[in-house]
């Protein structure tokens, strides 16, 4: 039931194409619209937006710009979920694969790819984030563009991966010594039939733990460089975007930074609840807990 | 115990070293990155690009470019692109504010910690425990700066109990302290939970140990019993993530909090930096964030180390 729930919540931005009326990026800012049978302006003559109709149109209001916030919303939405989205795939793929060979191979293998993830695990999360952001937005990779979704997530993934590489890496050297090893080793498999028929799935329920775990800190993430300029660039929007741009107005119009807030801690917090049942069921004596 | 505090030094200097190179490549060996297009801004034409290369010397290789910037670094001469300002002397000014906000509540966070840890331990699965457990899991699903944001809207604009903003030195304590309080509980409050219950886990493992039924049988009063053998025992493990986290504040929840705050700190000064994409003060910050990192992380080790003579060896 409550998986169900979330699944929806996670899934509301996905269909945002469907149900918004207006673009997002899109502003009305001389236009007018009804409140209640009267005619209101969009933005007031001072400058401040409507506030929430609860209708389809401007259900939460505008922002400064005229632009619906209801829909800012599910796009940014979308933004968030799909970089937190790409960014766990990636740190899936990569952070089992190095775990496997680091942990299987050892020797030089191992010598090389562990200090590269000592190294990225030494750094702040935050600041790495934003160095990596901050030189990419500029002019983006080969044929991606700097404003490209797909900038935040590669570095969000590539920072995230030493968090699942190493606890793999440990669960892997505990495997490898084991009999049902040595014995498909006797038989003749190789290290690549071995390390997928055999280790990974043993490694399986370490990997399922960390998804939830990987997903909410992605999503973090991602709005700790929007907010700080380093994530999703102008004019696309993020939640973190959302409650960056809304910070300057917090005094007059609050709504503009909190309901994207809200939106952000609500996802990230049923990913965690989500997550500390998977946890619960897969490894009760797990100590893996993760800190940004 | 001399040899190993001189192994893990020269391994944190190894680090720092590899940081400082990792961080100067993003910037310099990304090649769609042109730094002297940067500078010189987004209509300048070909020769004014040049002139700005050659000013910073961005033509010259990597290797000579990484010498270049760290000399400069080293030497207090490094100067930012937008404003012209000396790089290491704003972050000498800026530093006295960022202390003042992550000591304080660096300190909050630890105590208040260790006192609902404590809390919670001895009175087992009770209200506290579960507090706790909400208090952790918001913890990791809440942004500093979201919270912060909150605490400066219901504190500071609609109920107008605390400033809105703004920073006051600490010659006038009473002011100073009061412009921080909500910045301080911004940054400590989203930790407690994690902290607690930690100590908490370790405080259960402990309380079973023989040496705490030795202590009690030799006739200790209980608080001593628990303030003396079962707490000081338990506080290692906190100790050691305190000292990373601590410093990684510096270049995490720092630089949000004083975002939005507008607190003229080192991370406000990073934070307008990224805003405006410029470089050198992004590349100092990293490093000394890195710096704090790889030092208190060899601190911890080797405190640990001082400590706990079993794990030397290794």
């Amino acid at each position: 039931m409550f998986v169900i729930l979330v699944a929806l919540c996670l899934l509301a931005p996905v269909y945002s194409h469907d149900i918004a009326h207006i673009a997002p990026n899109q502003g009305n800012p001389s236009g007018t619209i009804k409140v209640g049978g009267k005619a209101q302006n969009i933005l007031s003559l001072s400058g401040l937006p409507v506030g929430p109709t609860y209708h389809s149109r401007y259900f939460f209001g505008a922002d400064t710009e005229g632009r619906d916030l209801a829909v800012r919303l599910l796009y940014g939405g979308r933004t968030s979920l799909e970089i937190g989205a790409i960014a766990t795939i990636i740190i899936m793929v990569f952070g089992t694969l190095v775990g496997l060979l680091t942990g299987y191979f050892r020797g030089w293998v191992d010598a090389i790819l562990r200090p590269a993830m000592e190294l990225v695990w030494s750094f702040p999360v935050v600041i790495l984030g934003v160095a990596l952001g901050t030189a990419l937005a500029l002019g983006g990779i080969g044929p991606i563009h700097g404003n490209s979704i797909l900038i935040p997530s590669f570095i969000i993934g590539v920072i995230y991966i030493p968090y699942l590489g190493k606890p793999i890496r440990g669960e892997v050297l505990r495997l490898r010594e084991q009999d049902f090893v040595e014995a498909a080793r006797v038989q003749g498999m190789g290290p690549w039939r071995i390390m997928l028929t055999e280790i990974l799935p043993n490694a399986a329920s370490t990997i399922i733990v960390f998804l939830p775990l990987m997903l909410a800190y992605s999503i973090l993430l991602e709005a700790y460089l929007s907010f700080l300029g380093a994530g999703v660039q102008a004019p696309n929007a993020s939640w973190g975007t959302l409650i960056s741009d809304g910070l300057q107005y917090i005094d007059s119009t609050p709504r503009l930074s909190l309901i994207p807030g809200l939106m952000l801690v609500l996802t990230v917090l049923s990913i965690n609840v989500v997550g500390d049942g998977v946890r619960d069921a897969l490894d009760p004596r797990s100590q893996v807990r993760l800190k940004s | 115990m001399a040899r190993f505090v001189a192994r893990r030094l020269l391994s944190a200097l190894a680090l720092l070293f590899a940081t400082s190179v990792v961080v100067f490549g993003i910037f310099e060996v990304i090649p769609s990155y042109n730094p002297a297009r940067a500078i010189a801004g987004r209509n300048a034409n070909a020769t004014t690009v040049q002139q700005v290369a050659q000013k910073f010397g961005f033509n010259k290789p990597f290797y000579a470019q990484y010498a270049n910037t760290m000399k400069l670094i080293f030497t207090g001469q490094v100067i930012d692109y937008q404003d012209d300002l000396n790089v290491v002397d704003q972050f000498k000014q800026r530093f006295g504010a960022t202390l003042s906000l992550v000591i304080p509540a660096g300190l909050l966070w630890l105590l208040t910690s260790i006192v609902l840890g404590s809390i919670s331990a001895l009175r087992a699965g009770r209200i506290a425990d579960r507090t706790l457990m909400v208090l952790a899991i918001l913890g990791v699903s809440v942004p500093v700066f979201l919270l912060a944001e909150v605490l400066l809207y219901v504190f500071a604009f609609k109920t107008s109990i605390f400033p809105n903003t703004g920073y006051a030195g600490i010659s006038n304590p009473a002011q100073w302290a009061y412009h921080l309080v909500l910045p301080w509980f911004s940054i400590a409050v989203l930790s407690v939970g994690f902290y607690s219950r930690v100590l908490r886990s370790n405080l259960l493992d402990t309380v079973n140990q023989d040496f705490v039924r030795t202590a009690r049988a030799k006739g200790l009063s209980g608080r001593r019993v628990f303030v003396r053998h079962v707490l000081r025992n338990s506080l290692m493990p906190i100790i050691t993530i305190f000292g990373l986290d601590f410093a990684t504040l510096l270049g995490g929840a720092a630089l949000v909090t004083e975002a939005v705050f507008n607190i003229p700190g080192v991370g406000q000064y990073e934070a307008q930096a990224i805003g405006q994409l410029d470089v050198p003060p992004i590349l100092v910050g990293a490093m000394f964030t890195a710096f704090f990192v790889v030092l208190f992380g060899a601190l911890a080790d080797i405190l640990y180390a001082f400590l706990d003579p079993r794990i030397r060896l290794t």
